[in-house]
């Protein structure tokens, strides 16, 4: 008994410390596998294994009966759907902010759709490449509203509570310097325990995306004493990455993403993909794969496209399912609509 | 007589027990150079060929973020390297005073385990089989967590006498700040230290010459404290206080002890307290019972006995287990990345480490600090424990 509960939970730690020191060991032997074609690694495992987060309601979240929701599982089921014409291909790996990178440069995922940061110094020397932008955002502040704080500008010698291994850490560093204004911080490996740490009492506020304080303000014991704050301290473009060394690989990725887009700006849904298919307009045509050989030349079968739409539907669909109206979440589109309706999403056409 | 030496047949070099055990070794020796450079050549190749940063290059870039406790000067704008000293330094911290409290309490339980007294004796064996047997990490996390729900708010503080605070942020206490002036008292407490040991030698080997006892607990204290206090007083008190006070939010100034080391340093401590109890334990009860008889045969009080007799020759077993536990210490100091506080760990092998990607790199420096520490702890344990061993006549 003693050594079941000792193994649960010193896992919990253990796992990371041994994990990472594995993980190294890995990334030092298998960075080979960079190069190899992902693709075909994919199809003759019989899955993808997608990088995820395992905690953050409308990003990625397992529920009790271990079904994964959020926009990022909803992306990889669009890449198995495209692959294997059946999204439940997906397998996800729940990964904290500071063990993701590692895993993904030793091969232990496929992707990484973990509401991650594209940033320069990820970009390259990390060995990695983000495809696409599947969510703008910036980093927010919550705070108690007893303690009648109305702008970030007031946070002066607070103590603000935040997750390691984050752009968030970073930011929050460089906004109290620019304001010179004085920081306390109080860094935790998971959002759990930062969270936790601020709920009691131990940090003035709460720092992290503003997406994701949507999702876990939800966490707290009681919300409705809490309140986010206008600022919006950083741009936070979060997105799927893949290692570098396979362009194909990137390829699919980064065309899933548009895919998506594209279906949303031409009104291709989930519920109507299969009418949709007779449709003349060429442009559909040569999304949905009656017309062209575009699948193909991704090395995947011309009616990829369909086949994301089919089983996971259009970017829109998937945004107000998971972090839109129909979550609890109720993220408005904001930056994140089409182009032609004010936001920034934007996908390149398929032709 | 030459002539038979030159003439008896010399045998070859493979039947020589001796060179054919050093040509194993180098041949051994060899191997594992080989595959040493194998595998850093293969490594530094994959590397390569993904792409990744290699090198310890990134040790001056900037780290840009915040650490909740340094000793040394640190900010968002020091290096990597800084950030690996502010870790390293924060573990050190933690792992002395945890080795230290540890050892106190696990003494004193460990002879309260014998006590003939059945309360004090069951109670420290409750201890022992309680604490030994929850794992470290639900400890600290209850630990930490209880600090921080025990704990009042910043607003609803705890005041100490004197002008301390305590609160879930922390405890806050005044930090004196020495003038000029009080150089002479420090000069002062080095040579009290100084007399005081020379001092115990003279009162020692007076007692064994002569049985005569000096009031050594007295004058020791008279010189490490009563007389660098006289000095501070003759030299005008060259001494002030900055004394923490409220801000807006938090508590500035004074010496701030966090919460999360609060909680950690306590958790280390009860935990490790309890293993060595049980090395103490057993350490004493290796000492035959003839010693403690003879000790009462002699005229000693039973805590005298236990004092002069049974503990200096039970350390001869105690101090080897006992080096294992305060290695254990300063290993499970990495659970701190659960709670919080900002170890060697959680700094570099956490977010050093994400922020450069540089895993291979980052790991083995962290690997070769802990092995360092422990090598470190063990060699001096081993010198003590020569001093302690049985000198055979
Ligand atoms: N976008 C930022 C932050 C991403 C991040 O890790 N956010 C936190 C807070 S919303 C999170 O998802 N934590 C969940 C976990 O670690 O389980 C980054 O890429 O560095």
């Amino acid at each position: 008994m003693r050594g079941v509960l000792a193994c649960v939970l010193g896992g919990l730690v253990i796992k990371s410390v041994v994990l990472r020191l594995a993980l190294a060991a890995a990334v030092a032997i298998a960075a080979s596998a960079a190069s190899a074609q992902t693709l075909n690694t994919i199809k003759s495992r019989g899955g993808i294994n997608c990088g995820s987060n395992g905690t953050l309601a409308g990003f990625g979240l397992p529920d009790s009966q271990g079904r994964w929701t959020g926009l990022d599982v909803d992306f990889c089921k669009a890449l198995a759907a495209a692959i294997f014409n059946d999204p439940n291909k997906a397998k996800f790996v729940p990964l904290t902010a500071k063990d993701r990178f590692t895993a993904l440069q030793s091969g232990e995922v496929d992707v990484l759709a973990r509401n991650t940061t594209w940033t320069s110094s990820r970009d390259t020397s990390l060995g990695l490449n983000f495809t696409a932008i599947n969510y703008f955002d910036g980093q927010g502040f919550i705070v108690r509203k007893a303690l009648k704080v109305n702008s970030a500008l007031e946070l002066g010698d607070a103590a603000v509570c935040v997750q390691q291994g984050t752009t968030t850490e970073l930011n929050l560093a460089d906004y109290f310097r620019a304001n010179k204004m004085k920081l306390k911080t109080v860094t935790f490996a998971t959002s759990t325990e930062a969270l936790k740490a601020y709920d009691a009492g131990r940090c003035d506020a709460y720092t992290t995306d503003a997406s994701g304080l949507a999702g876990e303000r939800l966490r707290l014991a009681n919300v409705n004493d809490h309140i986010i704050l206008p600022e919006v301290i950083s741009k936070e473009p979060l997105g799927p990455a893949v290692r570098h060394g396979d362009d194909q690989w990137f390829d699919i990725v980064k065309w899933t993403h548009y895919a998506m887009v594209n279906a949303e700006e031409f009104g291709i849904t989930q519920a109507n993909v299969d009418d949709q298919k007779k449709s003349d307009n060429p442009d559909i045509k040569r999304l949905l794969g009656t017309e062209g050989k575009h699948g193909e030349a991704l090395g995947l079968s011309d009616d990829w496209a369909y086949r994301i739409i089919k089983h996971v539907g259009n970017y829109g669909e998937a945004f107000e399912r998971n972090v839109g109206q129909g979550s609890p979440l109720k993220i408005a589109r904001g930056l994140n609509g089409l182009w032609n309706k004010g936001g920034l999403q934007f996908a390149p056409p398929v032709r | 007589m030459a002539a038979v030496e030159t003439t008896r047949p010399k045998a070859p070099l493979i039947y020589n027990p001796k060179a054919r055990g050093i040509a194993y070794q180098l041949l051994l020796c060899a191997l594992i150079l080989f595959l040493a450079w194998s595998a850093i050549h293969n490594a530094a190749e994959n590397l390569a060929r993904a792409k990744i940063a290699t090198g310890f290059g990134f040790w001056d870039n900037t780290a840009g973020f915040d650490i909740s406790q340094s000793l040394i000067e640190y900010s968002t704008t020091s290096s990597y390297g800084r950030a690996f000293w502010v870790g390293l330094i924060n573990t050190l911290l933690v792992a002395a005073l945890g080795v230290v409290f540890a050892t106190l309490l696990g003494f004193l339980l460990g002879i309260a385990r014998l006590s003939r007294n059945w309360l004090v004796a069951r109670m420290a064996g409750f201890y022992v089989e309680t604490i030994r047997n929850i794992p470290l990490l639900l400890q600290l996390l209850f630990w930490y967590n209880a600090v921080l729900k025990a704990l009042p708010g910043i607003r609803e503080s705890f005041v100490i006498p004197g002008g301390g605070f305590l609160n879930n942020r922390g405890l806050f206490l005044p930090q004196p700040v020495f003038g000029p002036a009080a150089r002479f008292a420090l000069i002062a407490l080095l040579l009290g230290v100084v007399a005081a040991i020379v001092y115990r030698s003279w009162a020692r080997r007076r007692q064994m010459a002569t049985g005569q006892q000096a009031p050594v607990l007295w004058v020791t204290l008279g010189l490490v404290i009563a007389l660098p206090l006289a000095v501070l007083a003759l030299s005008g008190w060259p001494v002030t206080f900055s004394y923490p006070e409220s801000g807006r939010f938090n508590i500035r100034g004074g010496i701030e002890v966090l919460p999360e080391f609060m909680a950690l340093l306590f958790g280390l401590s009860i935990y490790t307290a309890a293993f060595i109890a049980e090395v103490v334990r057993a350490g004493i009860l290796a000492v035959a019972k003839g010693q403690t008889e003879a000790a009462y045969s002699l005229g000693l009080r039973p805590g005298l006995a236990l004092r002069l007799v049974v503990i200096p020759q039970s350390m001869r077993v105690i101090v080897p287990p006992l080096t294992s536990q305060y290695l254990n210490l300063t290993k499970n100091s990495t659970l701190a990345v659960a709670i919080g506080y900002p170890d060697l760990v959680q700094i570099f092998a956490g977010t050093v480490l994400n922020q450069t990607g540089q895993a291979v790199e980052v790991i083995v420096i962290t690997m070769a600090v802990y092995l360092t520490i422990s090598l470190v702890t063990s060699g001096l344990m081993n010198l003590y424990n020569r001093r302690m061993a049985l000198v055979e006549r």
